[in-house]
């Protein structure tokens, strides 16, 4: 009872990277608050999986294998989750805010009357002081994300219901390893049959199709990212050319997006990919909190923006003030030329 | 065969033009300089409630909105391109919820309308991107879910297959009616609004502003049944008092910060020739760039 579950996607065989971002952190937070972690896997062809989970840290593993459990479909994933969750009392869930994340948890904080908070960007153990009720409840998980257009960051608590479930996005949550080659955590295989109905097989996947990520933009080491004032779709080829000289990836903000300067999966914050590159290049950014939360562990920041007192300037290591359509371009040909 | 469709659409603050108004000095927001819209996934779900109205002659798109008074904005919107009915849920007693709290007060309403085939609704809200309010609805009212649809490429009274968005891909999937859908941005974007229905459905309000001094139309409004938007209050759906707004809400706001960047020392140059050579010859000196 109250230890701490992660829901662990898997891609074929392997473990998708979100899962063990937050078994790692999922094992930080256990520790603080002396219980367990745990992970629940589901789906099908899973015995090479959790050997793959004990590096970081997992104290048990329970394993949903069956053929019906993939591909991923609602209603027999939310069923067993919502069995375990019910039989195990967990205090903590947290799953990635991936599409099958998001598709999930909802579903599960309807059954089981749980807070559940969309995008953290980071978790915390602390206390909370209800006023209403006079008294103060310890030991709950703070969950930070922002706000409201991301101007500001909020802190949320579910004080009373259980479990106190957060998605949180690919990247966000750094992965460490802290068990020694040869740990090896219990491993409990579930009869499947006990926990979904032939109810939970009305959606049918006829066709699936994935592709492996058109960029590279979590791993590169140079990311070039435009924000809304790059102006337009042309304005931002002269990033992409950029950077094809460094050989670094093109990342855009939320707002470049919506304007179509750039596609989806080059989003980089709270709602986006976190990146932490070794050198960020922020053109034509203003540095919303949003955007900010998912690069500001980047190594050197160096912002172009005409606004002198843009407040990505705060963070940045250079800050150059001028138009983009001038400074970019100088850079490509004064680069050519070193 | 005939589809009864529903439709569920949220005014949002027009979060994405946040300009430096958006806040005030003591860091709370100001609504005033944010306008208030029709949330942007929400119309594209309304769009695939209408086509599938087209595809299904007689059937009936009802586009329900949980929100204070002047919500009752985005019902005429949706009547202008081309809803049947409009309904506003609307009670102090709904005020503070957070999304689980939300969902029950939706899934009462729609319990309300009765029959449905299809519920439609946004992929997520600007407002707050959780894309929970779709997933917690379905569960609620016992009904399979299919979430990020982009198209639907066939329905019938019995099940529908729609293509959705998954992270690097799409999948098919077919699924039973009734049905929640919520449509992603992807989606084909909603027909603008019809000049005819316009004129006529601009009139169109609830009975709140119908009593209002200002209303002008009370007698068009009598002779024309289509023009009245439904107010429902919790009173009216039925449900647990317990299970709405703040009180009925799992997740507490512990506490809201402004941020503030922690401040670098930072190198300021100009777009000079000078400066951009020498911030390009100290990025190659400490081999940051190759």
């Amino acid at each position: 009872m109250n230890n701490i579950l992660v829901y662990c996607e898997v891609d074929g065989n392997a473990v998708a990277g979100v899962s063990l971002e937050l078994l790692s952190e999922g094992r930080r937070l256990a520790d603080k608050l002396g219980v367990a972690l745990e992970a629940a896997v589901v789906g099908a062809g899973l015995d090479a999986v959790a050997p793959q989970l004990f590096p970081y840290g997992v104290d048990k593993v329970h394993l949903f294998d069956d053929c019906r459990l993939s591909p991923y479909t609602t209603l027999p994933h939310a069923a067993v989750l919502c069995k375990l969750i019910k039989d195990e009392g967990y205090q903590i869930f947290l799953l990635g805010a991936t599409s099958t994340g998001r598709d999930l948890a909802p579903r599960i904080t309807a059954e089981l009357h749980s807070g559940l908070t969309a995008d953290c960007t980071a978790l915390e153990i602390g206390s909370y002081e209800d006023k209403r009720a006079g008294k103060v409840v310890e030991g709950l998980l703070y969950q930070m994300r922002p706000a409201f257009g991301g101007n500001i960051v909020a802190t949320i608590v579910n004080p009373y219901n259980r479990p106190q479930m957060a998605t949180v996005r690919e990247g966000v949550m750094t992965m460490r390893t802290v068990r020694p080659a040869g740990y090896e955590a219990c491993v409990v295989r579930h009869d499947v049959s006990q926990y979904v109905s032939d109810e939970c097989f009305a959606v049918s996947v006829l066709e699936r199709h994935v592709k492996p990520a058109a960029n590279n933009l979590k791993n590169a080491p140079i990311v070039i990212a435009g924000g809304y004032g790059m102006g337009s779709k042309e304005n931002f080829d002269m990033l992409f050319a950029l950077a094809k000289l460094l050989h670094g990836e093109v990342g855009a903000t939320r707002a470049a997006i919506d304007a179509g300067y750039a596609t989806r999966d080059r989003q980089i914050g709270q709602t986006g990919v976190t990146v932490r590159p070794k050198v960020y290049f922020a053109c034509g950014i203003s540095g919303q909190v949003q955007h900010v939360s998912g690069m500001q562990e980047s190594g050197i920041i160096i912002s172009v923006n005409s606004d002198p007192d843009a407040p990505i300037n705060a963070i940045a290591d250079y800050v150059v003030t001028g138009r983009v359509e001038e400074v970019i371009p100088k850079l490509i040909t004064f680069y050519q030329q070193k | 065969m005939s589809l009864k469709i529903i439709v569920l659409a949220k005014q949002v603050p027009d979060t994405r033009n946040a300009g430096g108004k958006a806040m005030n000095d003591d860091g709370t927001i100001n609504r005033s300089a944010l306008p208030a819209i029709f949330n942007p996934d929400d119309l594209n779900a309304l769009e695939q409630a209408l086509l599938l109205k087209e595809r299904h002659a007689g059937s009936k798109v009802t586009v329900i909105t949980m929100g204070p008074a002047r919500a009752a904005d985005i019902l005429r919107e949706a009547l202008y391109r081309g809803a049947d009915e409009g309904i506003l849920l609307s009670d102090r007693a709904f005020a503070g919820a957070d999304t689980l709290a939300t969902s029950y007060a939706l899934s009462q309403a729609i319990r309300k309308v009765g029959e449905y085939d299809v519920i439609l609704c946004g992929r997520q809200a600007i407002d707050g991107d959780t894309a929970q309010v779709g997933p917690q609805v379905a569960h609620m009212l016992g009904l399979p879910q299919v979430t990020g649809v982009r198209r639907v490429m066939e329905s019938s009274s019995s099940a529908i297959v729609a293509e959705r968005v998954i992270d690097n891909g799409v999948e098919t999937v077919k699924a039973p009616l009734p049905l929640l859908l919520t449509v992603d941005a992807a989606a084909a974007p909603c027909r603008p609004r019809n000049a005819y229905r316009m004129l006529r459905f601009h009139r169109a309000a609830t009975p709140q502003e119908q009593a209002a001094p200002g209303y002008a139309y009370r007698a068009q409004a009598e002779r024309d049944p289509a023009l009245a938007l439904k107010e429902w209050s919790l009173e009216h759906v039925g449900g647990d008092p317990a299970r709405c707004g703040l009180a009925g809400s799992p997740t507490k706001v512990k506490a809201v910060e402004n941020v503030v960047f922690k401040a670098k020392e930072s190198k300021r140059l100009t777009a000079s020739d000078e400066d951009i050579k020498s911030l390009l010859g100290e990025l190659l000196a400490n081999h940051t760039i190759g």
